[in-house]
């Protein structure tokens, strides 16, 4: 899928990952979750605690938003908030406020997950980057169905969590206004004309 | 609370808030024991002399009918990467939902079993064993088929692979917990055949989640 890549991020950059559909974003991405192993080559975290694996270390949003529906939004929250955070101070009732409010879902707290819209799901999805601290985060074209409002929340929580010393990787495809954002754009999509060399 | 019994008391939850799996698994239970009787006429001398087998054959097809929803629903809605990039390792993740698959569904089964009973004219003084077994017996039911419903997460009609995959693991604790029913009402001890049914179940308690770990860790590449 991705062949021939190699980058470097330091603590504090954030990496956009841009490319046509099917250059292999995700699988970048699950890869770096360690979900997926490469073929060749190695996937390094300078500095990590060696007794934990890369991912414990990150929050994964991918595709999927990881909600269920019969569950309201707080108690989908507070279930992530429990799960993900070891110490457990993420499960509090402040520390939950804290992570609807980042994402504007104070107001539905109380509903269901299964009677929120495409863009409110997906804000809730990303509302989990909140709950438990940790210095990764791998988001999987975050935007897709979030209105201008909720990207521009977005963009503020990823700079936020950079500029307190954070990694992030992100795919997407709409431009996003990050400082100390670097981008690599994956190559041509397999099967697609790809310009011949002139003999 | 720990990560481990946090996600057994959301599948609980789910569990309660959905409610259909468990109607299913009852309901089904339910007909399948009333309908032998039916096909068999009413000759209650044969009736108790099968019922404690029925009982069981039917109570493994109706845990059956649960097991596919163990780990689907997490996969498809995108919660298994999630739960994977826990603390708590994959085994331990395969475990919880197994745990709350044998809360859930295989005690309520169980429980219901004795019920079914009278209608298979099953002798007074092998309800306690039939109870007995069939809760020491139940967890290599959910643990061994949390394995069948790892390895066809990922395939359309898991439902009916899960069980040719299943079924034949199934066989030992069938055997013993049958044997265990048997003992008891005949003039040998209970304790040995019981003793194996029991070592059944933990064996699975422990090797059936770190064999679902490695089939989800294969489905989720």
């Amino acid at each position: 899928m991705v062949d021939g890549l190699s980058f470097r991020l330091a603590s504090g950059e954030a990496l956009l990952l841009t490319g046509p559909n099917g250059s292999g974003k995700t699988t970048l991405l699950r890869a770096l979750a360690g979900f997926l192993a490469p073929a060749s080559g190695a996937i390094r975290l300078a500095d990590a605690p060696p007794e934990r694996e890369r991912a414990e270390l990150a929050h994964f949003v991918g595709h999927l938003d990881g909600l269920k529906s019969h569950l309201t939004v707080a108690e989908n929250l507070r279930f992530w908030a429990a799960y993900l955070d070891e110490d457990g101070d993420g499960a509090d009732g402040e520390g939950l406020e804290a992570a609807l409010d980042r994402f504007d879902l104070a107001p539905l707290a109380d509903i269901p997950a299964g009677y929120l819209s495409a863009g409110q799901k997906r804000r809730l999805a990303l509302a989990r980057l909140g709950v438990a601290a940790r210095p990764i985060w791998l988001l999987d074209e975050p935007t897709v169905s979030l209105d201008a409002a909720s990207v521009a929340l977005l963009v503020k929580a990823i700079a936020e969590h950079v500029a307190g010393g954070g990694l992030a990787a992100i795919a997407t495809h709409v431009p996003m206004a990050l400082e100390r954002a670097r981008e690599i754009r994956l190559g041509v999509v397999l099967g697609a004309a790809a310009p011949e060399p002139a003999r | 609370m720990s990560p481990f019994l946090t996600l057994v008391a959301r599948d609980l939850r789910l569990a309660v808030r959905q409610g259909g799996a468990l109607g299913t698994a009852l309901g089904f239970y339910m007909l399948v024991v009333t309908l032998l009787p039916l096909g068999l006429g009413a000759d209650l001398n044969l009736l108790s002399r099968i019922a404690a087998g029925v009982l069981w054959i039917a109570l493994l097809l109706s845990a059956l009918l649960s097991l596919p929803r163990v780990f689907a629903s997490d996969y498809e809605d995108g919660s298994l990467d999630i739960l994977a990039t826990g603390a708590l390792p994959l085994e331990l993740v395969a475990a919880a939902k197994a745990l709350a698959h044998w809360i859930s569904t295989s005690i309520p089964l169980a429980l219901l079993a004795p019920v079914l009973g009278i209608l298979l004219n099953l002798e007074l003084d092998a309800y306690p064993m039939l109870v007995a077994t069939m809760l020491v017996g139940t967890p290599a039911v959910s643990f061994l088929g949390a394995v069948g419903a790892a390895l066809t997460l990922r395939s359309h009609r898991g439902g009916l692979l899960i069980a040719l995959l299943v079924l034949p693991f199934y066989v030992p604790t069938l055997i013993f917990g049958i044997a265990s029913i048997s003992a008891f009402q005949g003039p040998g001890g209970v304790t040995s055949p019981f003793l194996i049914l029991t070592a059944i179940s933990l064996a699975s308690v422990v090797l059936g989640p770190i064999a679902a770990a490695a089939a989800l860790r294969l489905q989720m590449q």
